[in-house]
């Protein structure tokens, strides 16, 4: 029997933006099994629920993570409006429905950056991201933040996108997209890009499941999940196909992000053109008292919101399930058997969001 | 033949275009109107109700009634706008434009004089 050796991976690693550690137990160059262990980032921001108003508490949520900022504001906001039952205008749902989208762009373009930077592809990495800044400053004029927007607010959203500036957006969307193509051919064509990614960190449908993986992972795998499906916000309105692929490989997981980045584009002018004119937030009267959770597609995967109120300006309880949180057994599953040069690949092909899974 | 040499028409365009990035410091930043740069208050409509200070989520305003004074620390104030969207007169507003970095964190205090103006603006 070879010799196994347990090597420590992170918590400070070049290819981890943010801190989580693996214990790796490796028989030569083949990794047998990884042990994860997280809870470098925590900052304990559902307790804060006791001291923050349940108002304030949209800002906190808000803060949990720099990438899907808005949806986390998003899914505390509508968890809040269905104890309370109140119905938002249909404009405040489109704008939600536009700004998600857009994240959903700006979290792919990261994470095709990161990807080909974790293979050493840096200039490919500095055009992905560079694509990148034009939706931040997308962001900036529509919200007046690049990261964190603050237009969340229980009962709607606090600033409208006037007509002029929403045909902008589609218009330098639509020039985007032609840039889009070009820089994401090179990550689907090139032949060193394939090298590293076909045929590595298998997960196949049934591994998939059980582990219960969530988002691009689980859709990488050829399985048809996707919250948005469920028809929250304007997303019944918007007609869209769920996209999947049978290759269970970290190609396809990059295939399903790249797919993904066309189809939100397709999304927001979808939304743009459906969009109604009508008030953008409704007045909220009184305290919340009950329960409710949502569950909404995150670019990362299914996030799960649950918040139980008991008719006090504090909310009792809060709990995000998060999507990276979900992946983290799932990426086990993948570690095992892979070559000890592909961890760090591999990793990212979860596009692991540390500070989302431990809050 | 597309799977080699990908990237080299990217590469072409960039090495003959004039760089993305501006030349800042030279070419200065135009932020957009929207921009959550900093919290400003009109001290003449403000009537020292505390609406600001009790919903601001990390605590960076103070005010007092007793000496008429609005306060901010700047470097706890995460420009979220809850203030802007609580107060019942509209005095504050949140502009474009970031306040400096310093070494240490300070407070600006600013006091409504009898006659409703401005009065001295104190930095502690």
């Amino acid at each position: 029997m070879p010799k196994r050796s347990i090597v420590p991976f992170g918590p400070q690693h070049p290819v981890l933006p943010e801190p989580i550690h693996l214990d790796l137990v490796l028989e030569d160059e083949l990794v047998i099994e990884a042990i994860p262990s997280i809870g470098y980032v925590h900052r304990g921001l559902e307790s804060l629920v006791a001291k923050k108003d349940f108002n304030e508490m949209v800002y906190v949520t808000e803060r949990i993570c720099g990438i899907c900022s808005f949806m986390h504001g998003m899914g505390y906001c509508s968890a809040v409006e269905q104890i309370m039952n109140v119905q938002i205008p249909r404009r405040a749902e489109f704008l939600r429905t536009i700004w998600a989208e857009m994240s959903r762009i700006h979290s792919h373009l990261l994470w095709l950056g990161l990807l080909a930077d974790a293979f050493g592809f840096e200039a490919l990495f500095m055009q992905s991201w560079r694509l990148r800044e034009k939706i931040l400053d997308m962001f900036e004029i529509a919200t007046g933040g690049r990261v964190i927007f603050s237009v969340n607010k229980i009962g709607g959203v606090l600033k409208d996108m006037p007509a002029e500036m929403l045909s902008n957006f589609v218009a330098v969307l639509d020039g985007m997209e032609k840039e889009l193509r070009e820089t994401t051919q090179t990550f689907l064509d090139d032949y060193t890009v394939k090298s590293r990614l076909v045929g590595v960190g298998i997960l196949t449908e049934e591994d998939a499941i059980r582990r219960g993986a969530v988002g691009p992972m689980m859709r990488a795998s050829g399985i048809e999940v996707d919250m948005r499906k469920t028809g929250y916000a304007a997303y019944d309105e918007i007609d869209f196909q769920v996209i999947t692929s049978k290759e269970c490989d970290s190609f396809a997981r990059c295939k399903v992000r790249i797919a993904e980045l066309f189809q939100s584009i397709e999304i927001i002018r979808q939304a743009v053109s459906k969009i109604p004119d009508t008030e953008i937030s409704v007045p909220v009267k009184g305290f919340p008292n009950g329960e409710a959770y949502v569950r909404l597609e995150q670019p990362r995967g299914e996030a799960f919101y649950y918040v139980r109120a008991n008719g006090s300006k504090f909310v009792d309880r809060m709990r995000v399930r998060t999507p990276t949180f979900a992946n983290i057994p799932a990426l086990m599953q993948v570690l095992q058997g892979c070559q000890f040069g592909d961890v760090p690949l591999l990793i990212l092909t979860i596009d692991p969001c540390i500070s989302c899974t431990e809050r | 033949m597309a799977q080699f040499l990908s990237f080299t028409k990217t590469v072409m365009k960039n090495l003959f275009s004039k760089p993305v990035t501006t030349a800042y410091p030279a070419a200065p930043k135009i932020y957009p109107e929207r921009t959550r740069g900093h919290v400003e208050i009109q001290i003449e409509s403000c009537i020292m109700c505390g609406m600001c200070m009790r919903s601001c989520p990390p605590g960076a305003i103070e005010v007092k009634r007793n000496e008429n004074s609005w306060s901010i620390n700047r470097f706890d104030c995460v420009q979220c706008g809850y203030c802007v969207e609580k107060c019942p007169k509209k005095s504050l507003s949140i502009v474009p434009g970031y306040t400096t970095p310093d070494s240490k964190k300070s407070i600006e205090t600013i006091i409504k004089q009898s006659d409703g103006t401005e009065g001295e603006k104190k930095d502690a």
